[in-house]
């Protein structure tokens, strides 16, 4: 019952374009991730239909607000910062406000550009090392008007900390959250959905990476009816590392959605994409879209993405689509990997055999499986967090 | 004290126009203490017998019974066969990922024993018997199964049945794939256990090499799906020098 697509690209030539994804009906497949179109003005945009490759596996109705421009409330953003962070909140202006990382690249992230009326900076100053957490919580209101936030997090050269941006409550929220990490800085976000039901959150992560950068992000999706996450990573200078990973648990009626991108335009950078997520009950829903394009220049480049995802009950659904595009043969390593499968009969009738009982072994299997993942992530409170939170999760189907 | 009987036992399994008998008609007593060699050709039911035993899905019983004590063993999940007393080491023992061998044994110890194991004697335990094994001890922080060698999964079986004490043991083909050391140490394991508890061992192999090492009270022959020949100790020496085909010749 497992569908795996594993490809190794390590010895693979520069023979242009190279995609898995199958484009649905009607679906005009993009001639490569780096012609996607990007502006800062929602206008600019034509209309989401549903059909584009951006949007097809979305529930575009219930994005409604935060795809139109009228996402124009507020949500509550408290940070409390680690020693040497500093925050500052400056008014914005609409779709001129310069941007940092990246460019928005789809009606989603250009509407949270637009929209959003106030731009909360978090600074970790030149060489401040901390392993003290800077704590971004951001509330959302059930029934208030759909809301943009802006958040940017500075990582200025050669500082090392942590940041853990939390999403609590309800209502609808479009956001952008731009990473800018500098020269020999290493950083962490993690970024926490964490929603009541009924919750309606897009977000796009745009991360920019300078000379010898270190990024570790992590997205975690748990709550909220509907969760949209773009992850796009982008290598300025040569010798960064991008590290990404991201859990998530689809239960009923759930929506969990993460398109990953990274874009390596330089010589030697890193990236390692991992995600891994579990789903239970009817219409649980995920999406998992991993973009790699390793551009003519960047030589020496050295990539791996996988997604794994364990379908609990029946009615749940998982999409994967791992895309990878080689412009250079002169690379160190390529290669994805996606898996979808249900429990596995086999190691079911093992743990039994040893006189485990079927609900304890459900739990050790679902358990072993996001074991790993947590075990990189680094963070103890985190890690502490999402293992309390799986549990939560195992309890609710009476696994 | 514990009886395993098998009796007048049918198996097949599902296949894409039926199904396709495996099993014809199998009895077998297997008794505490003693000692069962199965032996027999690739393709003859062996390993079938071994996971109907522990009640793995595949394998459709047709007729016949199982019974444990008296009690019936068809009727049991997988799960209360091995409670009951029943384990299987098996031939192919599948990953499991992100589950540590040591989080996995007390996982088992526990389901087994209806109680959690006391911790501070259970860990003592668990590292002799893996020192006895020759396993290093950082086997235990291991994922069950994961990366693995051939041999490591034999005797990582074997250490399982030594911490669950079953009163019925069934190995299927736990021999095979290892070299001498490994044969010799996984044999040690078995005659620990048969030396420690009353259990009853159901030795399945296609080769006489195991029983150098472990020595068997009865030989069973086993030929397309049931019994062919039955005698002592004896009978694996001929087998041995003759071979499976004068019994293959026969069931044609």
């Amino acid at each position: 019952m497992t569908t795996d697509l594993t490809t190794d690209h390590t010895r693979a030539t520069a023979d242009g374009a190279h995609t898995h994804g199958a484009p649905g009906v009607g679906v005009v497949p993009e001639a490569s991730r780096a012609s996607r179109f990007a502006s800062f003005d929602l206008a600019e945009f034509p209309a989401v239909t549903g059909a584009e490759e951006e949007w097809r596996f979305s529930p575009v109705d219930r994005l409604q607000h935060l795809i139109s421009g009228a996402a124009t409330g507020a949500v509550s953003v408290d940070v409390t910062p680690a020693q040497g962070v500093t925050v500052t909140v400056t008014d914005r202006d609409g779709a001129s406000t310069p941007g940092v990382a990246g460019v928005p690249n789809d009606q989603l992230a250009a509407t949270a550009w637009i929209a959003a009326a106030q731009r909360t900076q978090v600074t970790v100053g030149a060489e401040v090392e901390t392993d003290a957490e800077t704590t971004v919580v951001v509330r959302g209101e059930a029934g208030a008007p759909a809301a943009s936030a802006h958040l940017l997090l500075t990582a200025e050269h050669h500082s090392k900390a942590l940041v853990v941006i939390d999403h609590v409550g309800g209502g609808e929220l479009a956001q952008t959250v731009e990473i800018d990490v500098h020269d020999g800085a290493h950083l962490t976000v993690v970024s926490i959905q964490d929603w009541d039901r009924g919750a309606v959150h897009g977000s796009s992560h745009r991360a920019r990476l300078g000379r010898d950068a270190t990024l570790k992000h992590i997205v975690v999706s748990l709550g909220g009816d509907v969760v949209r996450v773009t992850v796009d990573g982008e290598f300025t200078q040569p010798g960064s590392s991008l590290e990404s990973l991201g859990l998530y648990y689809a239960d009923a009626g759930q929506h969990l959605e993460h398109r990953l991108f990274v874009d390596h335009a330089v010589p030697r950078c890193t990236s390692r994409v991992t995600y891994k997520g579990a789903l239970q009950g009817e219409s649980a829903r995920s999406v998992w879209i991993g973009d790699v394009l390793i551009r003519k220049a960047a030589e020496g480049t050295d990539t791996y993405e996988l997604n794994r995802n364990l379908v609990l009950t029946p009615g749940a659904r998982a999409d994967s689509v791992p895309n990878l595009e080689i412009e250079t043969g002169e690379i160190e390593g390529a290669g994805h990997a996606s898996a979808t499968g249900r429990f596995d009969d086999e190691q079911l009738f093992y743990l039994k055999a040893r006189g485990i009982p079927e609900d304890v072994a459900r739990r050790l299997v679902v358990r072993g499986f996001f074991a790993e993942l947590i075990q990189q992530i680094g963070v103890p409170a985190v890690e502490d967090r999402l293992q309390t939170a799986i549990e939560a999760e195992l309890e609710l189907t009476g696994l | 004290m514990a009886t395993l009987e098998i009796k007048n036992l049918h198996v097949s399994i599902a296949i894409a126009d039926g199904l396709k008998p495996i099993l014809r008609g199998v009895d077998l007593t297997v008794r505490s203490g003693e000692t069962h060699a199965i032996m027999g050709p690739n393709g003859s039911g062996k390993s079938t017998l071994a996971y109907t035993i522990a009640g793995h899905p595949r394998y459709e019983v047709t007729e016949g019974e199982i019974l444990l004590d008296g009690e019936n063993v068809l009727e049991m999940s997988v799960d209360e066969r091995a409670r009951a007393g029943m384990f299987l080491a098996m031939q192919y023992p599948v990953e499991v990922p992100g589950v540590t061998v040591s989080n996995f044994l007390r996982t088992a110890k526990t389901a087994i024993d209806g109680k959690a194991p006391a911790l501070r004697t259970w860990t003592g335990e668990v590292r002799t018997a893996m020192d006895a094994l020759r396993m290093d001890p950082e086997f235990a922080t291991r994922n069950v199964n994961e990366g693995f060698s051939g041999g490591e999964k034999k005797r990582h079986e074997i250490l399982q049945m030594e911490l669950l004490r079953p009163q019925i043991a069934v190995l299927d083909e736990t021999d095979s794939g290892l070299d001498v050391d490994a044969l010799r140490i996984v044999s040690e394991g078995v005659n620990r256990l048969k030396g420690n508890s009353e259990v009853g061992v159901l030795l399945i192999t296609h080769y006489t090499r195991i029983l150098q090492y472990i020595k068997p009270d009865f030989v069973h022959v086993f030929v397309a799906g049931r019994i062919a020949e039955q005698g002592g100790p004896e009978l694996a020496d001929r087998l041995e020098a003759e071979g499976y085909d004068r019994f293959l010749a026969s069931a044609v």
